[in-house]
């Protein structure tokens, strides 16, 4: 069972199927639950983000202690690079499986200094396994001046950076983030996503991130895992999978598309002096211009946009002198009806990337909108995410 | 000021108060941690027989120690059989009686001092590499730091004062089970009040400074 599943694809190194009934506590609240149950099958790529979305309540908690060894009762089976930490006839212990784990709270050792938090991890990982060294840590968390300060002294976020060092430290094989920024103000996770980000570039291991927060999952993620009841229930790399419209991620009312373009500086003319004054960006996608009012500026060489299906409406002609930024030629790929809410969703093909739209069932009758129609997508609100 | 006698009597009950708490510790540890973490429904049980000397009239424990290690008694047997003495009127059956006497007060701090663990910082410390030995050793134990300042003045403390036990199962035999307790109780029997007067004195200083340190320490810990 363990040799088919894993099938030895060396871009697949985290590969997951576990089942777990009985009590969980959750970690946010420290509330009990009388019963759940989590059924989880899902792989990894071997780098880079993949997210676990779901609403609250639905087991990414629980999924993530699940892989770490928190939770007793698990059955099933994980392998990571090939080596099993769950089967049939085994299940190694946390401590020896080389998971790192940024909770949602810090969970910093209150008893010892920033320094000794940071090096707890350090010194129980052998030297010939260190991937990171203690300087190369503490610079890229930005907590070389807090090494001397008692931990109790620290802000929320300062206390974050510390427990990202502290695990990084420690050299995981397999870094777990379960919602690092959920307890966090706006102006501490703003502080701390840009290092997220350089993480993401920097660390060449698989990273499962939980968030429920769409737009962190957007800036951050490769990959997704949706989760409901306990079950996950879809999984793929993150533009093609949140434009799937079969999933209940585009019942829910913040579906939304992602699509990767490039920064055009207006070189080629298709910039007016008048939209740099008044803060407008330029994004190119596939030949297609999307016109942003932001003051983000990205040195992405690929930079994304997300835009939620209900701020996008559809016009059989193009409009004409609309305050609306952004309207694009598309195409209907698929339609799928929402009748216990009124409504549709429609994904929408913009060259080859998706964009998915959500309107009314009446305007999809009057419009006589069908599958290949081509129409014009007026989009009210794009969000620059990267 | 202390004559010989009284040294000796002083000397005697603090190595049975340091041995005795020696020996608390070591078994109060893991006892108290199981008793933080078992889901057993036999606990409470448990919980009300190391509460019992709280409650209990000294002497009830004694006499039953003394009647459990005469020689007709479960200990008693037990020691005959492998050719050894009786514990009654010995050192060291004033040790184990200590021992019993005082459990309540090492079980008990250590038993509340652990129930305050964090569990999130002992999963953080496996996820960093720290087995159940290491994680006990390195965040449990020195995060209860409190509870065993508690546990060892209360436990010293206690055995120090201890009477009601000794006088069951010690009886008076210098160097041996004559602590100051039985001594100043001796020195009263016989109408030597000043000699009464300096050992009581010393064993209500060495007390107070032992319980002001606790609670200075705890202030201090407690602040921090």
């Amino acid at each position: 069972m363990l040799a088919n599943n894993t099938g030895g694809e060396n871009n697949m190194p985290l590969s997951v199927n576990i089942t777990l009934n009985g009590q969980s506590v959750s970690d946010a609240v420290n509330i009990t639950r009388g019963s759940f149950s989590l059924t989880a099958s899902f792989n990894t790529p071997s780098k880079g983000i993949t997210a676990i979305y779901g609403p609250s309540g639905s087991g990414k908690t629980t999924l993530l202690r699940a892989v770490a060894g928190l939770e007793q009762g698990v059955t099933g089976w994980i392998t990571l690079d090939g080596k099993p930490w769950l089967s049939e006839e085994l299940s190694v212990p946390t401590h020896q499986r080389g998971v790192g784990y940024v909770f949602q709270r810090s969970h910093l050792f209150t008893h010892l200094s920033v320094k000794n938090n940071l090096l707890y991890g350090q010194k129980r990982t052998p030297k010939d396994q260190r991937k990171i060294a203690f300087e190369e840590a503490v610079s890229l968390l930005g907590v070389d001046l807090l090494i001397d300060q008692p931990v109790d002294s620290l802000s929320g976020g300062q206390r974050q950076r510390v427990a990202i060092a502290r695990t990084l430290l420690a050299s995981p094989k397999l870094l777990l983030m379960d919602e690092p920024l959920a307890a966090l103000d706006h102006q501490s996770k703003s502080e701390i996503l840009p290092y997220l980000e350089q993480l993401h570039q920097s660390l060449s291991i698989p990273i499962l991130y939980v968030s429920h927060a769409t737009d962190e999952i957007a800036r951050l993620a490769d990959h997704i895992v949706l989760m409901k009841d306990g079950n996950t229930y879809k999984h793929g790399p993150l533009l093609e999978t949140v434009s799937d419209i079969d999933t209940p991620l585009a019942e829910q009312a913040d579906a939304f598309s992602i699509l990767e373009g490039e920064v055009n500086n207006g070189t080629e003319g298709l910039v007016s002096k008048d939209e740099l004054d008044n803060l407008i960006r330029i994004i190119d996608v596939e030949g297609h211009i999307f016109r942003i009012p932001t003051t983000m500026l990205t040195t992405n060489p690929v930079v994304r946009i997300r835009i939620l299906a209900k701020d996008v409406s559809l016009c059989l002609d193009r409009p004409l002198r609309t305050s609306i930024l952004n309207v694009l030629p598309v195409m209907i790929v698929e339609i799928k009806d929402q009748p216990q809410t009124g409504q549709c969703i429609i994904k929408l093909a913009l060259g080859s990337q998706f964009v998915l739209a959500r309107i009314s069932l009446f305007s999809k009758q009057h419009l006589g909108l069908r599958v290949g129609d081509a129409v014009f997508a007026q989009v009210k609100a794009v969000a620059l995410v990267r | 000021m202390l004559d010989d006698a009284s040294i000796t009597a002083l000397l005697l009950t603090l190595k049975l108060a340091l041995l005795s708490t020696s020996i608390l510790l070591v078994l109060g540890t893991p006892f108290a941690w199981w008793l933080t973490r078992t889901q057993w429904r036999g606990k409470s049980v448990l919980e009300a027989l190391v509460a019992l000397p709280i409650v209990l009239p000294p002497t009830v424990l004694g006499f039953y120690l003394l009647v459990a290690f005469g020689p007709d008694g479960p200990v008693g047997i037990l020691l005959s059989t492998f050719g050894m003495k009786t514990l009654n009127f010995t050192f060291t059956g004033l040790v184990i009686g200590s021992v019993i006497y005082s459990l309540p007060f090492v079980v008990q701090p250590l038993q509340h001092a652990f129930s305050q663990t964090d569990n999130r910082q002992l999963d953080a410390a496996a996820t960093l590499g720290a087995s159940p030995w290491d994680r006990f050793f390195t965040i449990v134990i020195p995060q209860a730091k409190v509870g065993y300042l508690t546990a060892c003045v209360l436990g010293f403390a206690h055995t120090l004062g201890e009477f009601g036990v000794v006088l069951m199962i010690g009886g008076n035999i210098p160097n041996e089970t004559r602590v100051v307790s039985i001594a100043i109780y001796d020195h009263v029997e016989s109408m030597e009040y000043s000699q009464a007067h300096t050992l009581a004195a010393t064993l209500l200083c060495v007390s107070f400074v032992m319980l002001l340190i606790t609670y200075v320490s705890k202030q201090y810990w407690g602040r921090k």
